[in-house]
């Protein structure tokens, strides 16, 4: 069930197992795989129902002239040993044989998930308790504690089944706990409850929504091992000889095997049939809901070029005739697109030209979907999947960033580009210690030798600023503090001595004092190695505090760029000053006095 | 002398972990803060300094292991659901998170209905209220029939606002509520708050790691740091003049969006720390 808990993302796209609207069921309807499952579910229910009126013999009347009869008009499917008529059995036994396994279900489920939604919302002794019975339930063996209990306690179908389904309740009890635990630290959670609401209440608005749709797919899972188990101890001559179920017909069918081979095949064929259908039910269901959007189709040739280009609206380019230093990153009119479900790009990034010299200090700044973060990837090679580079040149020191592919991109993001991602803890492997991770970095890309590669990891931290690096280059990440991650994240970006640095967010997650250590560390390396820098921001400070020209980005576009001095002092472009208007002066009025409400008339 | 809305009084807050002996994590250490009716009181600090958990015990969703909380002459600090519910009408929340707050299988009206059919408003009613929710936080009148994932971040931020509001409290916890908005969208619902604030006369604890922002909104500031209050007082003084170590490097730290006052706030900086 790993694969359902994983979903709970906090991406904002992120799909919920959650069934949320009608569109769902459609959507399973209109998969192939989903209406063969839903064609035989619906038969199979039919025929449980109405087997009564669709027998054309009594099913248990004995027809001495019929044993073991083939196939014929009279006798579809033939007759069993005792002359009785196994198309009439069939439809008898789907009753029993789907009744049983819907019983151990339902138990399993009325068990399992409300032990698992009260231990899971209150937590605590709930919680304990739910966990001792469950782990105590799983230790005992299944099928022998059916074997006992229809040892002392007589072989009937339902009683079996219903112990069956008590046997069963962890599966439901664990995937309905981890759920709720999810969902109980959502803030809608916590919102209702500031609301005021009951937790009955919560329980049923806010938290058996989401646990619905995983659950009936685990039924689905859950009916067919339940058959499978009941067929298997009618087989073996456990069950309930009055009632007539598929594993009871199994089992006749087996002592004739060498004479009357078809009569082991039709049960089987049905029990396989059902059996497939509720998999295929459950995983198709699994399969729409955690479908982002529809299908996606593959991209043609016409459609990279089919995309709808962009109206050029110039951006304002500040002269910058002081600009030093030679072109180390050329970007002209760069356009990416995403591959949509109808085979079209949603293009992200539209005509974006920016250049980068070497040893400037660029800031990329824009709000969230502004492409800034795009642009960056796209210098690194590292879109995502659907990404395109669209048009437009990307060139790196005279080399062409659109022309090269794996290996030799490898080697240049590696040695010549590297990259400070936003999230420092998240882009360091808690399995490995700071220092092997900083090793194996400056072995492969500089060819150093183990020793030599220690010596230099060690100067590294040393010249970010850890007090005592030793100890980090032996730390486990999840023993160092973001700050600190962040810093070796930086010795990691600088120890292939780059030409550029493409740091995206640097400290968007750390705090302001921390921040403000960074930056200074960023400073100062910059200005002791020269390297380039490329830094993505939404923050103007952290903008003030570190670039030398800025390229403001909108919508996929860059409106402005131009000297630090003259963005800030001089914006023309409209976003550019609706930006810097939006900031917060903290040299400018506070609130001000608090005035009692009674000054003021009323509300 | 106005009387105090809210006066929390040497409030701590313990957690405690699963394992037997083991001290818990004191996430406040004795906090004193008090609002009067229609204040904004701001509360800053960096991550993990405790800020959050005081707003959330304000909520009554921490566990207050000493201390009193006193809500109109009345300690909350231990209420039950059943108190919370009748102190529900008076205080209510806005979270920073606008994609988790608001729960994306019900539609803008249930949302918003919902506080108001928990204190047993009729279903009518509700929706005639909601209707004025949503025109207060600028959102258009059709805005109840979608569901939440067809809302930017400011728009979901307003629907969070326009359910706090439903139940006319005097009390609202703004939990961060503008720190996962982008700048210029910030702005906007920064202005939103404090619209709202001038016109309903409604007290906010306003929970945030920016100094400018509680700055603009506040009337009284404190700086919390490491579950402790390390300064408390007028906006003004603590945010422009700080007193304390701590409150100076934190103003300290906040970069000047301008690259020459940033120079100078830079070695400002390089000489508070160089000093301490």
């Amino acid at each position: 069930m790993s694969d359902q808990n994983t979903i709970t993302g906090n991406a904002p796209v992120a799909p919920r197992l959650a069934l949320r609207d009608r569109s769902l069921i459609l959507k399973v309807l209109t998969n192939p795989l989903g209406v063969f499952s839903a064609v035989t579910v619906t038969l199979f229910a039919f025929i449980a129902i109405f087997a009564d009126s669709l027998v054309r013999y009594d099913p248990g009347r004995i027809d001495y002239l019929a044993l073991n009869a083939p196939p014929s008009a009279e006798h579809w499917l033939g007759a069993d040993g005792l002359g009785r008529d196994i198309f009439d059995r069939l439809l008898i036994g789907t009753r029993f044989t789907l009744s049983g396994a819907l019983l151990a279900v339902l138990m399993a489920a009325i068990i399992g998930c409300t032990s698992g939604l009260l231990s899971g919302y209150f937590g605590g002794i709930w919680d304990t308790i739910g966990t001792w019975f469950t782990s105590v339930i799983q230790a005992l063996p299944g099928l022998v504690v059916l074997l006992a209990a229809a040892a002392i306690l007589g072989t009937n179908l339902y009683l079996a089944m219903f112990i069956f389904g008590f046997l069963l309740s962890p599966s439901f009890y664990r995937l309905t706990y981890v759920i709720v635990r999810g969902v109980r630290n959502e803030l809608y959670v916590d919102a209702a409850r500031v609301a005021g609401l009951s937790d009955l209440r919560i329980m049923l608005r806010h938290i058996l929504g989401v646990v619905r749709a995983p659950i009936i797919i685990q039924a689905g899972i859950i009916t067919s091992i339940a058959i499978a188990i009941q067929s298997g101890l009618q087989f073996l001559g456990f069950g309930d000889v009055e009632s007539i179920t598929w594993g009871s017909m199994l089992s006749e069918g087996f002592k004739v095997l060498t004479v009357e081979p078809l009569q082991l095949l039709w049960p089987s064929l049905l029990i396989a049939w059902v059996m497939i259908a509720l998999i295929v039910f459950a995983n198709t269901l699994r399969d729409e809901l955690e479908r982002v959007g529809a299908r996606v189709r593959r991209a043609t040739r016409k459609s990279m070029t089919d995309h709808v280009k962009a109206e050029a609206e110039d951006a304002i380019v500040h002269p910058e005739p002081d600009r030093q230093g030679e072109l180390l990153l050329d970007v002209d009119q760069l356009e990416i697109g995403y591959l949509q479900a109808t085979g079209k790009y949603n293009v992200v990034v539209h005509n974006t030209t920016l250049t980068i010299n070497k040893g400037e200090v660029v800031g990329l700044v824009g709000e969230s979907g502004s492409g800034k973060t795009q642009t960056a990837l796209a210098i690194l090679g590292l879109l995502p999947a659907g990404g395109t580079i669209l048009d437009g040149r990307l060139v790196f020191d005279g080399i062409d960033l659109r022309n090269i592919r794996g290996k030799d991109y490898d080697k240049l993001r590696g040695a010549r580009i590297s990259y400070i991602p936003q999230e420092p803890m998240s882009n360091l492997d808690p399995n490995y210690t700071v220092g092997s991770q900083l090793i194996e970095r400056l072995r492969v890309v500089m060819g150093m030798s183990k020793s030599d590669a220690k010596t230099r990891a060690l100067q590294l931290l040393d010249k970010v600023g850890m007090p005592n690096p030793e100890k980090t280059f032996s730390s486990y990440p999840h023993e160092i503090s973001g700050g600190q991650a962040q810093r070796v994240l930086i010795a990691a970006a600088l120890s292939c001595e780059p030409d550029l640095i493409i740091a995206d967010e640097p400290t968007t997650a750390l705090d302001v004092t921390i921040q403000a250590e960074i930056l200074e560390l960023l400073r100062d390396l910059q200005k002791e190695t020269g390297v380039a820098i490329l830094l993505v921001t939404h923050n103007f400070g952290v903008v003030a505090d570190l670039c030398d020209r800025v390229v403001v980005m909108q919508y996929g576009r860059v409106v402005e760029s131009g000297a630090i001095l003259d963005i800030f002092d001089n914006p023309q472009h409209p976003y550019t000053r609706e930006l810097l208007g939006a900031i917060l002066d903290e040299n400018g009025a506070a609130r001000g006095a608090y005035v009692a409400p009674t000054a003021k008339a009323g509300k | 002398m106005t009387e105090l809305l809210l006066d929390v009084r040497n409030v701590e807050v313990t957690y405690h972990g699963k394992k037997i002996g083991k001290h818990g994590f004191k996430a406040l250490k004795g906090v004193s803060l008090d609002i009067r009716p229609g204040e904004v009181v701001g509360l800053v600090g960096e991550s993990g300094c405790g800020k959050t958990t005081l707003g959330r015990a304000i909520l009554g969703l921490a566990p207050v292991t000493a201390g009193e909380i006193i809500f109109e002459g009345r300690d909350i600090a231990h209420a039950s659901r059943a108190e919370r519910k009748e102190i529900a009408r008076d205080i209510q929340v806005v979270f920073q998170d606008p994609y988790t707050s608001l729960n994306p299988s019900m539609n803008i009206e249930q949302i918003l209905s919902e506080p108001l059919l928990a204190q047993g408003v009729s279903k009518a009613e509700a929706r005639g209220r909601v209707k004025d929710l949503l025109d207060a936080v600028a959102l258009p009148a059709d805005a109840g029939e979608r569901r939440p994932r067809e809302f930017s971040g400011g728009q979901r931020q307003r629907i969070a606002i326009a359910r706090a509001l439903a139940l006319n409290p005097k009390l609202i916890v703004c939990d961060e509520p503008v720190s996962a908005l982008d700048l210029s969208t910030s702005a906007r619902v920064l202005d939103l708050f404090l619209e709202i604030q001038e016109r309903t006369g409604v007290a906010y604890l306003f929970i945030s790691h920016d100094l400018a922002v509680v700055r603009h909104v506040s009337h009284r500031v404190a700086v919390m740091y490491h579950g402790e209050i390390v300064e408390w007082g007028d906006g003004d003084q603590v945010t422009s003049h700080p007193q304390h170590p701590y409150s100076k490097r934190l103003m300290m730290a906040a970069p000047v969006p301008h690259p020459t006052l940033q120079a100078k706030r830079r070695e400002e900086r390089k000489a508070l720390l160089a000093a301490g």
